[in-house]
């Protein structure tokens, strides 16, 4: 799972990972770009993001809302590049506007799609303008 | 290849019979003859609820004893049999293969249709709603923005390709449409619209590989494949540092080229993938038709017209034609095929060197394949 919850119960992490090389991947991978396993885990949530691109879907799959805004985003991790796609609070954005993660107990209904429920996680981080 | 369309009371194995039978038919090959039988089909299981396909081909067929086996690599499923027929002949293990592609999917909404189609995605894309389309969307405004091309010239290629498929007729679509009409349509994936978007589609279309040796015992004139490659990009598709590069595209077309002893100067016509408007630009981009950036200029002035210097998607291409998945990367062959032997009626242009190029997910996986003419 990409989301998990530390023992004081406070909202689940972003987790991406680093490995040996210093790149860093969202979603974590068993191996990285570089060829080897992950050394540790980033909480991206921490961190703002810049829009790469984005756009707002109009036609979306059973239990996913209508319309659905959507961003690629640039974490800068300590000057290590890292991306992530997510949904967006507001299609009030522009390429290059600064945003961060807000946490969203259930981005899509887990059980009108075709995938299997159990499969995957279904919370996570929509990202919101920051002024 | 079948009418491409909405075929109605008819399914999967259906239309890949039909397909299969009019290419024993065309190749005068009796299915006695046939060894291996493929079958490029990407989710007839989550479609229809019908599995086991290629063996239920090779019965309705006659082909048995045939080995058979299904390829899946989603909408890129008809290229990857190209390339397991190829390899299928070339290992000296089938001296006649038949590949039959085909997809039903027309009896689902289109919601459901693009949900079966977005479950190729990585569980953090999928749990966003994430879909094919909102990565087109994701791109086309990069794309727009970082190369400074006007939005109508995204229009333009759906105007182009629905031209072309006028005189298609297997194409899903034979109606002509202006800019007005796609810049006007409704918005699906800002900023593309709905003139931006291949179809869903019923259909099926086959081809037969064999050795030279072989094809000269059934006729005087047919095609090589002269190169083919395939590669994958990341599954995760914001992982990409230039999410308006598909790198394999360029991979797989490097190889094929460096197999062919050919350069992307040599393509005399193309079919690209464009299930989305932005692809075609791409692709051709990464293809080395144009320089990077250059694509959208090359479709205003003409270039890719059926008259211009290079002809992309003379068969209307899955914007017009229509994307039944599996059945997409075959068909785009079938049409190179028809060019290179002179077979095209109405849409033929001059050409001895062809290209098609077939993308799977968001060019997550791509096989580039060259067909030459050869003549016995």
């Amino acid at each position: 799972m990409s989301e998990s919850t530390d023992a004081n119960d406070r909202e689940p992490s972003m987790d991406a990972a680093r490995y040996p090389d210093g790149s860093i991947t969202y979603p974590a991978h068993p191996i990285g770009p570089g060829g080897e396993e992950p050394v540790e885990t980033v909480d991206l949530s921490e961190y703002e993001a810049e829009v790469v691109t984005w756009t707002t879907s109009t036609a979306t799959p059973p239990g996913v809302r209508q319309p659905n805004s959507l961003a690629i985003v640039e974490f800068d991790v300590d000057g290590e590049p890292v991306r992530a796609i997510g949904q967006l609070t507001t299609d009030d954005v522009a390429i290059g506007d600064t945003v961060e993660p807000v946490y969203a107990e259930e981005l899509r209904d887990p059980g009108a799609g075709i995938r299997e429920p159990e499969s995957q996680e279904w919370d996570g981080y929509r990202f919101r303008s920051v002024e | 290849m079948t009418q491409f369309g909405q075929r109605e009371g008819e399914w999967v194995r259906d239309l890949l019979a039909e397909a299969g039978e009019a290419c024993l038919d065309d190749a005068g090959v009796h299915p006695d003859a046939v060894e291996h039988l493929y079958v490029s089909n990407m989710a007839s299981g989550e479609f229809e609820g019908q599995t086991g396909v290629p063996n239920a081909l090779a019965h309705d067929l006659a082909c048995m004893p045939a080995y058979t086996a299904r390829i899946d690599q989603t909408s890129s499923s008809g290229g990857a049999g190209i390339y397991a027929a190829w390899q299928s002949v070339a290992s000296g293990a089938s001296d006649m293969t038949m590949l039959v592609g085909g997809e039903k999917m027309t009896h689902r909404s289109t919601a459901e249709a693009t949900d079966v189609i977005a479950s190729l995605t990585h569980p953090v894309e999928y749990k966003h709603g994430v879909t094919l389309p909102s990565f087109a969307g994701l791109t086309a405004r990069l794309y727009l923005s970082t190369y400074d091309a006007p939005r109508e010239s995204l229009a333009r290629v759906a105007v182009k390709n629905h031209q072309n498929g006028v005189d298609n007729p297997h194409a899903q679509f034979r109606k002509e449409v202006d800019l007005d009409t796609v810049m006007e349509s409704p918005i699906v994936a800002d900023p593309l619209r709905l003139y931006d978007f291949c179809p869903i589609t019923d259909g099926s279309a086959a081809l037969m590989f064999c050795p030279e040796s072989v094809a000269k015992e059934y006729t005087d004139e047919y095609a090589v494949v002269s190169g083919i490659g395939g590669a994958t990009d990341t599954h995760v598709v914001h992982e990409r540092a230039d999410p308006t590069t598909m790198r394999g595209v360029v991979e797989s077309s490097d190889i094929a080229y460096e197999m062919a002893g050919l350069g992307p100067e040599d393509v005399d016509v193309a079919e690209l993938h464009d299930m989305f408007t932005i692809l075609e630009f791409l692709q051709s981009e990464d293809l080395g038709f144009f320089e990077k950036g250059e694509g959208w200029k090359a479709v205003d002035a003409g270039k890719t017209d059926r008259d211009g210097e290079l002809p992309i998607n003379t068969s209307g291409g899955l914007k017009s034609k229509g994307h039944p998945l599996g059945a997409s990367g075959v068909a785009q062959a079938y049409e190179i095929y028809q060019q290179v032997l002179g077979g095209a009626g109405k849409r033929q242009v001059d050409a001895d060197v062809g290209l098609a190029c077939n993308v799977g997910g968001f060019g997550n996986c791509v096989t580039t394949t060259i067909l030459e003419r050869e003549t016995a």
